[in-house]
């Protein structure tokens, strides 16, 4: 419970405007992108220096109040949903870039900058910063560190966590723990920073990050090639793969999501082909020349119907496009679009494919599969309403399914949208019983009381 | 005032567009205003959260939720963005109603948008009126944009620079006009719009210019309506539909190729909201088909001149030592109507002219009509950032398509001093013409 006394000494921190307690404003942050019910809040701070973090934690934590940080709120597991009552924090005003050091490669931020504008920042200095999950044009860089984000590029060039050099960050009484270094290389102590990538706010307040950056590759270039069968497509991506060409994104798409981008955007794809795949080499000049050619080659012999290289700027536009318009085109087709990573090791993907098209089907679903084939990171995704009780109950099973056939593959629950409060309860079934509580064991010793983003990973 | 049930009910009806918005935050990276607040219910999603909250009854205070949806600059960014195709604008608009229907609209709105904007003859004759009036309350703040500001501490006014009223308005001195087509074989209506009758009658001359060179005949009756804009954003059906009847009215019967307007937001207007909300103003079926007959013939006058007399014609080389002009692209054009190439095309006639972009050029001014008002602070400092990008371009003067751009980007430049010339696209052109 939020006292006025208590709201009082929070806006002795961070100022009066940036308290909010109005039923309406609190209604605003009772959610985040993930198809859950929103949970009310008690009061929302907006800090605008990262010197505040570590009082306003202390204030939580010495009125048992539940904190969950907030970026942009586009998280889809649920991280971002407070718990009933408690705080919000809002990093937005913590944006600024500390530095972005040429010669050592690596940048210092504040949480609250924005993943795309920090990209384009660093693209201005002739550096480059890989991850790019999809809501990279408004999601956080903290909010990326927290929930470990992937994205397009995650084959060749890895995801958030193989960019966190260190941070500093506030554990539950407000103190400041420092992690990692300005180095590459850095043994002092547990790795610390480790440990709070992924954590989705359940260990610490993320107040500085020190992230790698890596030199932008000098040459590009995309590829789409089109299938009648779905199994050449897999068989294609594991052969590129076996001819040890590492592509910056390999990305799929099913017939239905195929059919669903063509309807929406006209890009001119092909709707009775079974399945697409969309390739960029990147690297050195001769390189991609040389890769280009290669993966155009595997194509043709695994049985691709064509294969359509981009050879100037505004194909290759054309191809992404097609690409970026996937979520969209599919997000159009029912009110409720249900969003999901499941991922399995790149060799399973023909029959992880096979596999949701037969949960689709089984459920009588509306049910399209394109993501990150590369990296075995899909994206089955169900058109559905929600407001129809009946069809929910189905979507409810279909994506039980979904998990389950992803981890009798030997893959894992979520490639990168989090565990938050949607996969709790399946987290068991992936690791152990002795996993849940060496972790709810973990997170006693470091959040007596509980306080930070509970509910979230390890359950309640 | 009806019970909150009875407003759920009435925002229920909302329910099948708003359970498009799949929440995943994407307007956050446009919104104008939420750039500069970072508040989430300045944002479309949080705005579309407050809605539905209404309609579901977890949220029992509709002043609040009216507050709140208030704040907005109605600019679309964000339903031109959205990926799940939200019509952020619809909604808005219609929630708006839905509220000033519930919660009433205050005297003072009431008195301004149903006596006085209602009735474009009482309209007109108190805004001449206070034009002869204007200096003694006012005094010139910049010569160059022709701004004034307060002589003394007018609450309404704050620290605007603004433009004066124009000393006689474009329909108090153009005739009514009833031409036929001569050698561009078209007939049109031009719909001049508040702001470029009492402000910038220059460009309705510059639209009779344009249209006669091009042998285009013109229908331009006398009194005629605001399009309404200002009423609905304020919720006020009554009085848009008064307006909407009598634009009918006069536009509704002639045949007419066109009806073409130099003002983005008055075409934008036109275009997309008055089939949207026509039948919400309880016109009849045949009224509601003439409207959106006529909404369909509706086009920026830039459109209709470059379709059809400047496609096939060379753009003839710039003229390097010309001073730079820069475009900014009002939000009613480019994002609710997916207009931007043809008015640079209008620039690039003139050859007295270097077309340089500014960056960011379709980022809003600001403006968003009675939004500035009401937060002037805000849209000030949206206002700054469009100063910021027409200052690093290097230009000498600004151009854009809508008189309300006109006004924001005239304010802002003219508080930090700058000689830059603010300029109507269309003026620009028929400055090139003969």
């Amino acid at each position: 419970m939020i006292t006025p006394n208590l709201a009082e000494k929070f806006k002795e921190v961070v100022g009066a405007p940036n308290v909010l307690s109005e039923k309406a404003d609190l209604l605003t942050y009772s959610y985040d992108a993930a198809v859950l019910e929103p949970v009310w809040p008690g009061l929302v701070l907006r800090p605008t220096s990262t010197a505040q973090l570590g009082p306003l934690v202390a204030l939580c934590n010495d009125n048992n109040l539940p904190l969950t940080v907030r970026g942009s709120g586009t998280n889809l597991s649920g991280g971002a949903i407070p718990s009933s009552g408690g705080v919000v924090l809002v990093t937005g005003a913590l944006n600024r870039i500390l530095e972005i050091n040429e010669a050592d490669m690596y940048a210092r931020v504040e949480p609250g900058v924005v993943t795309a504008k920090f990209a384009a920042a660093v693209a201005g200095r002739q550096l480059f910063y890989p991850p790019d999950p999809g809501s990279q044009a408004v999601s956080t860089l903290g909010g990326n560190v927290a929930e470990n984000a992937g994205g397009l590029r995650g084959l060749k060039y890895g995801v958030t966590r193989d960019y966190v050099l260190g941070m500093s960050f506030v554990d539950s009484e407000g103190g400041l723990v420092k992690a990692g270094a300005r180095t590459v290389k850095c043994v002092t102590g547990y790795n610390l920073g480790g440990l709070m990538v992924g954590s989705e706010g359940t260990l610490g307040l993320i107040s500085e990050i020190t992230l790698k950056l890596v030199p932008p590759p000098r040459a590009a270039r995309a590829m789409l090639a089109v299938f009648d069968d779905v199994r050449a497509a897999s068989e294609t991506v594991a052969a590129i793969i076996a001819a040890h060409i590492v592509p910056a994104t390999l990305e799929f798409m099913d017939n239905f999501t195929i059919r669903a981008v063509e309807d929406f955007s006209h890009a001119g794809l092909p709707a009775e082909a079974a399945a697409l795949l969309l390739i960029e080499v990147d690297g050195h000049p001769a390189q991609v020349e040389e890769e280009a050619a290669q993966v155009e080659r595997i194509c043709g012999e695994h049985g691709a119907a064509r294969v359509q290289v981009a050879t100037d700027a505004p194909t290759r536009d054309k191809v992404w496009e097609a690409r970026r318009a996937a979520l969209s085109a599919l997000a159009r087709l029912k009110p409720t679009t249900v969003l999901e990573d499941a991922t399995v090791p790149r060799s399973r993907i023909p029959d992880m494919v096979s596999a949701m098209e037969e949960i689709g089907r089984r459920h009588g679903l509306m049910l399209g599969t394109f993501g990150h084939a590369g990296d075995g990171n899909l994206h089955p995704t169900i058109c559905c309403d929600r407001r129809d009780a009946d069809e929910w109950r189905r979507v409810e099973l279909a994506v039980e399914d979904i998990f389950a056939e992803a981890l009798q593959m030997g893959g894992t629950l979520s490639g990168e949208h989090g565990i938050g409060l949607a996969k709790a309860r399946f987290l068991e079934n992936e690791t152990s019983r002795a996993t849940i509580l060496w972790s709810r064991r973990l997170k006693a010793a470091l959040d007596p009381k509980g306080i930070l983003n509970p509910g979230k990973i390890v359950g309640a | 005032m009806a019970g909150a049930q009875e407003l759920a009910r009435m925002v229920k009806e909302l329910d099948d567009q708003l359970v498009v918005c799949m929440r995943c935050g994407l307007c956050q990276a446009v919104c104008p205003l939420y750039a500069q607040t970072g508040r989430e219910a300045d944002v479309a999603r949080g705005k579309l959260a407050l809605i539905d909250g209404l309609a579901k009854e977890l949220l029992d205070d509709p002043l609040a939720a009216r507050d709140r949806l208030e704040r907005c600059l109605l600019c679309g960014s964000c339903a031109a963005n959205c990926p799940s195709g939200v019509k952020a604008l619809d909604i808005f608009l219609k929630a708006r109603a839905i509220l000033a229907g519930y919660l009433g609209l205050s005297p003072i709105k009431r008195l301004v948008l149903r006596h006085l904007l209602g009735n474009p003859k009482i309209f007109n004759r108190v805004l001449r009126a206070a034009s002869a009036f204007e200096s003694i309350w006012s005094k010139p703040a910049d010569e160059l944009l022709g701004t004034s500001c307060a002589r003394l501490g007018l609450p309404l006014l704050g620290e605007r620079h603004f433009k004066r009223l124009a000393d006689q308005p474009f329909l108090s001195q153009a005739e009514a006009l009833d031409t036929t087509p001569g050698a561009g074989g078209l007939k049109v209506a031009f719909f001049v719009g508040c702001l470029i009758d009492k402000i910038y009658p220059e460009v309705g001359w510059a639209a009779l210019k344009a249209l006669d060179h091009h042998g285009v005949g013109v229908f331009l009756p006398r009194d005629q309506a605001c399009c309404g804009i200002p009423a609905l954003s304020a919720g006020d059906t009554e009085a848009f539909a008064r307006l909407l009847r009598a634009n009918l009215e006069l536009f509704g019967s002639g045949r007419l190729d066109h009806l073409v307007t130099a003002c983005a937001t008055c075409a934008s207007t036109i275009k997309k909201v008055w089939p949207l909300m026509a039948r919400e103003a309880l016109l009849s079926p045949e009224d509601v088909r003439a409207v959106e007959e006529l909404a369909g013939k509706t086009l920026d006058i830039g459109q209709l001149l470059v379709n059809n007399f400047l496609p096939g014609q060379k753009i003839s080389p710039e003229v390097p030592d010309a001073p730079v002009l820069t475009y900014h692209d009002p939000c009613h054009l480019r994002k609710s109507l997916g207009v931007w190439r043809e008015p640079r095309r209008l620039l690039r006639a003139n050859q007295n002219w270097r077309l340089k972009e500014m960056a960011e050029p379709d980022w809003c001014c600001g403006m968003g009509g009675s939004f500035n008002l009401r937060h002037y602070d805000i849209s000030a400092g949206i206002g700054r950032r469009k100063l910021d990008n027409i200052r690093a371009s290097g230009c000498r003067a600004v151009a854009t398509s809508c008189p309300a751009c006109m006004l924001q980007i005239t304010d802002a430049l003219s508080r930090a001093g700058e000689k830059i010339e603010v300029k109507h696209a269309l003026v620009v052109y028929a400055d090139s013409l003969p």
